[in-house]
């Protein structure tokens, strides 16, 4: 008896879970024969096997479901709201009575009347032919598969042996390579090796589930959920064929729930606020699973209200989560991935539904301990994307193995994204700093040696060795440097023990063919150990994507070639951004050229062999702070220290002087002289300081004055009557101020003395000096 | 009362593991190294196409350090929480019953000793160190890291 109440109880969980879509479904389309039919079965088979247990509630429940489904079977009743409403709390009823008998209890006291009340029609009509619809419906019963129920314990059970063949059979098929050994048993060994393959295959298969296992249930309960909380919505499901370890469908039912739960609270706006914001009142929620190499790909993406990242960030300072510097400092992406930081909510008030302290941090911890990553894209007014990113099973892995020295290791091949041999002409290794810099076909990537980490002996040169290229997921790449690469391998992965573990270096231990252990890799774990900043490069690596480059040190330069080929250089800190214009946005007007970016219109400079054929012209946009204007260029070459001695011109001009920077001379153009030529007019302030400097001092009227134009003044020599408010001198020919001026020495020895001179390369003291002592003027 | 004893010479001294907890005696032969881990792992071996985390005793008791550099080392395999370890031991002598619950021992042991100790107890080979395993594998670092 107990052997059939357990096999009823078991049908009726599986008809359960499949009718969960159904009754959706059934909502949006009550003509639809095939989703009535299914429900209908599902409850005349729970009333035919209560008969036969003595479950008289669970009956007289199903029974009344029964009926009223039957009725509009017959075309009698059509199904409305209420209905359908009535027959999925019957549902849920009989799903809870299950449980209970599952469990062994008795069922908890109370009344079913009002759930059969609710089943009462407005109008009733003739009652005939319900039974001529049955031997359809048990037809369709029929054709169901040929399915056994079996514990997992047991699968696993028959997994790890087979785990264990496949290690066998590696180790034997060594032994026989080393022996000579007969065709025959070659031959046999050749079919039993295939046919442990095969088994494998097979094994591995019964452990895969189609997720929509996993899907079915969610049509269900975002028709409760919107009910609940006044939406709308319209789920969409799409590949729910994707099959995934079932150990792993269930590791992800929880996020994946908690993600659809906030989609409909948080995302999601009622129907009256989607009009207003001139959307359809019915929000769109679609779930998407598919496969990407050894990952499955889960998209739940609503068209509702979106992130809003800067609410996000203030939240996130309020709460201490980071301090305000860094929240000044993120990337639109980086405040949204805020919302996996614990204590973060962006909803209001806390409702029944989400926003009960579980908050997203327990998602990504949760989707991240089955190696797996969460991500978030949204924008706001128009929608959230959020997707998991899992791996397909939790077990075997397609992995690398590299080794140091003479022991093997194993590196997840779902991380590597090239492997490099050092030597070969593409790959150049630098240390910078003592920290390794590989370049690879021009690109810059942090470079580990996989020795150093683990403090193993490496037997080689590095020259001799190959570069593993990784992409820890969610992180940036990097580079690892190997003795040895070995062989593509599926390994077995099983858990290390925790002091293995603890070492953050490694994901796991698995066999290798001889038997012997092999630690697999965690490729983020190795990064952080080595030292790589994974977040911190890709937060510099957004800086040279916008060119926005932000107190550099002082002696940087961008060098670069200009319109006529000639290598210049320029000190990064005066340029603000590169911009690319249209070379109709270049024109002569109120007497020089101009250029013009988006809504201003800048002075240009850099452009004299500006030639005809040029349709896009690249610009520097230089700043001091108040002031734009621009400088036309052909390309930049690169980023570099200028460390060598400034040649100064023979004339003022655009140009201060030539040195060498990387070994070629390039000429460092005068951004002072530009401002101060070009801005003209426009930039000397109402009234305008006065600087006096030694007219016979040619570095002074050279070098200096344009730099003291530049700040806003006017420069005189000693015999100009005006009366200077700053005089500049440099320390061998004291002058005497006279007056009310103040006094700027400049000297030229770099080390300093103890005075109060300033070197007269010393660009950043020299502007300092000249500012103070024009607001002092003011006082 | 009567729960058995495998008697191991751990640093030349008797002392007793609970049998139950001991599924095998082993011979280790090959030894992974562990880069990184902590001082007390010993490597990683393989028994039966299982992965077997080698605890050097010696480390875990702060007593020194065990020779594995030639080849074969006695091991008493035991599981914990799931994972199996297998703690190198100098020799393994025999089961007895155990004639009494452990009692504290009053002397004063070395710290290691102290902190891997459950006790004392009586048996027909006089008394002996019973030893929490459980110490053995968590180590020295992990005890200073809770303290």
């Amino acid at each position: 008896m107990d052997d059939l109440i357990a096999d009823f109880v078991a049908e009726c969980r599986e008809m359960l879970e499949a009718l969960g879509g159904e009754i959706v479904a059934w909502e949006a389309q009550p003509d639809d024969r095939g989703r009535l039919d299914s429900i209908f079965r599902f409850v005349h088979t729970v009333k035919g096997n209560c008969g036969f247990f003595d479950f008289p509630r669970l009956e007289a429940l199903s029974h009344a479901a029964e009926d009223a489904l039957a009725d509009v079977r017959a075309g009698r009743r059509t199904p409305d709201p209420a209905l359908v409403s009535a027959v999925l709390a019957i549902i849920d009823r009989i799903g809870e009575m299950i449980a209970c008998i599952e469990a062994g209890e008795e069922f908890p006291a109370g009344d079913d009347s009002s759930l059969i009340d609710a089943l009462a029609p407005g109008a009733e009509g003739p009652a005939t032919q319900v039974a001529a619809a049955l031997p359809e419906a048990k037809g369709g019963g029929a054709n169901a598969p040929r399915t056994i129920r079996l514990s997992v314990e047991l699968l696993d059970r028959v997994m790890s042996g087979v785990s264990d063949m496949v290690l066998a059979r590696n180790e034997l098929a060594r032994r026989l390579r080393e022996a000579p050994s007969e065709v025959a048993v070659d031959s046999a060994f050749e079919r039993l090796s295939g046919i442990i393959a095969e088994m494998r295959d097979a094994i591995t298969r019964t452990r895969m589930q189609r997720i929509e296992n996993l899907f079915v249930a969610l049509p269900r309960m975002v028709r409760d959920l919107s009910a609940e909380l006044g939406r709308q919505v319209l789920v969409d499901i799409d590949g729910g064929d994707v099959e995934l370890d079932r150990e792993m469908i269930e590791m992800i039912r929880d996020p994946l729930t908690h993600i659809i739960r906030n989609a409909v609270d948080h995302g999601i706006e009622t129907p009256a606020e989607r009009l207003k914001s001139g959307k359809r009142e019915i929000g769109l929620l679609s779930v998407s699973a598919r496969q990407s190499g050894n990952q499955i790909l889960i998209d739940i993406a609503d068209d509702g209200r979106g992130i809003d990242g800067k609410k996000l960030v203030e939240k996130a300072v309020a709460a201490g989560t980071i301090d305000k510097a860094a929240a000044a400092s993120l990337s639109p992406r980086e405040q949204l991935a805020l919302i996996f930081e614990a204590g973060l909510s962006t909803a209001k008030e806390v409702t029944a539904i989400s926003g009960r302290g579980v908050g997203m941090d327990v998602v990504r911890s949760n989707v991240e301990r089955i190696g797996g990553i969460v991500e978030v894209d949204s924008v706001p007014g128009q929608g959230t994307r959020m997707t998991l990113r899992v791996p397909l099973t939790l077990t075997i892995i397609p992995a690398l193995t590299v080794s140091i020295g003479n022991q093997h290791f194993a590196i997840p091949r779902s991380a590597i994204e090239e492997i490099v041999r050092v030597n070969g002409g593409s790959v150049t290794l630098d240390r910078i700093g003592g920290a390794g810099v590989a370049t690879i076909r021009g690109r810059r990537v942090p470079e580990i040696s996989l020795a150093e980490v683990l403090g193993l002996e490496s037997d080689i040169a590095d020259e001799d060795g190959s570069l593993v290229v990784l992409r820890p997921a969610g992180g940036d790449v990097y580079a690892l440097a190997v003795d040895r690469i070995h062989d593509h391998e599926e390994l077995v992965v099983k858990p290390a023990a925790p002091a293995v573990m603890a070492t953050g270096l490694y994901a796991g231990t698995t066999l290798a063919d001889d038997g012997s252990p092999i630690l697999l890799f965690d490729p983020a774990g190795v990064a952080q150990v080595g030292g790589i900043k994974l977040e911190a490069q890709e937060r510099s690596a957004r800086i040279a994507e916008t060119t926005v480059v932000t107190a550099q040190r002082d002696n940087s330069v961008l060098l670069f070639r200009g319109l006529d080929g000639c290598r210049r250089a320029l000190r990064l800190a005066v340029v603000d951004r590169i911009e690319e214009v249209e070379r109709k946005a270049i024109r002569k007007a109120a007497g020089q050229l101009r250029v013009q970016l988006g809504d201003t219109i800048l002075p240009l400079a850099g452009v004299e062999a500006l030639e005809k054929g040029d349709d896009k012209v690249r610009v520097f946009r230089l700043s001091d702070g108040a002031h734009e204007i621009g400088y036309a260029f052909r390309e930049v070459i690169d980023l570099m220290a200028m460390d060598n001695e400034l040649i100064p011109a023979d004339n003022p001009g655009a140009v201060s002087g030539v040195t060498l920077i990387g070994g070629e001379p390039a000429e460092l153009i005068d951004a002072h002289w530009l401002f101060s030529h070009h801005l003209g007019a426009a930039a000397k302030p109402k009234v305008q300081a006065v600087c006096r400097l030694p007219s016979d001092d040619p570095w002074m009227q050279n070098m200096l004055r344009p730099i003291v134009e530049a700040a806003g003044y006017l420069v005189i020599g000693e015999h100009d009557e005006l009366i200077p408010d700053l005089v500049i001198a440099s320390d061998r020919e004291p002058v005497e101020a006279g007056g009310s001026a103040k006094i700027i020495v400049l000297r030229s020895d770099p080390e300093g003395q103890d005075d109060e001179s300033i070197y007269r390369y010393d660009r950043a003291g020299l502007l300092m000096a000249l500012k103070a002592a024009a607001t002092g003027r003011g006082k | 009362m009567n729960e058995l004893l495998l008697i191991v010479t751990i640093a030349g001294s008797r002392v007793a593991l609970p049998a139950a907890a001991v599924e095998s005696v082993v011979e280790l032969d090959t030894l992974i190294p562990v880069p990184r881990a902590a001082p007390h792992v010993a490597g990683l071996s393989a028994l039966r196409s299982r992965v077997l985390t080698v605890i050097d005793t010696l480390r875990s008791l702060e007593l020194g350090e065990s020779d594995c550099s030639n080849g074969i080392r006695e091991a008493a395999v035991v599981e914990l929480d799931g994972h199996h370890y297998a703690l190198i031991v100098d020799v393994v002598e025999d089961v007895v019953e155990a004639l009494s619950d452990p009692s504290p021992v009053r002397a004063a042991m070395g710290a290691g000793w102290e902190r891997a100790s459950k006790g004392m107890v009586e048996t027909e080979e006089g008394p002996l160190l019973l030893v929490d395993i459980d110490a053995l594998v968590a180590g020295a670092a992990a005890e200073a890291r809770a303290a």
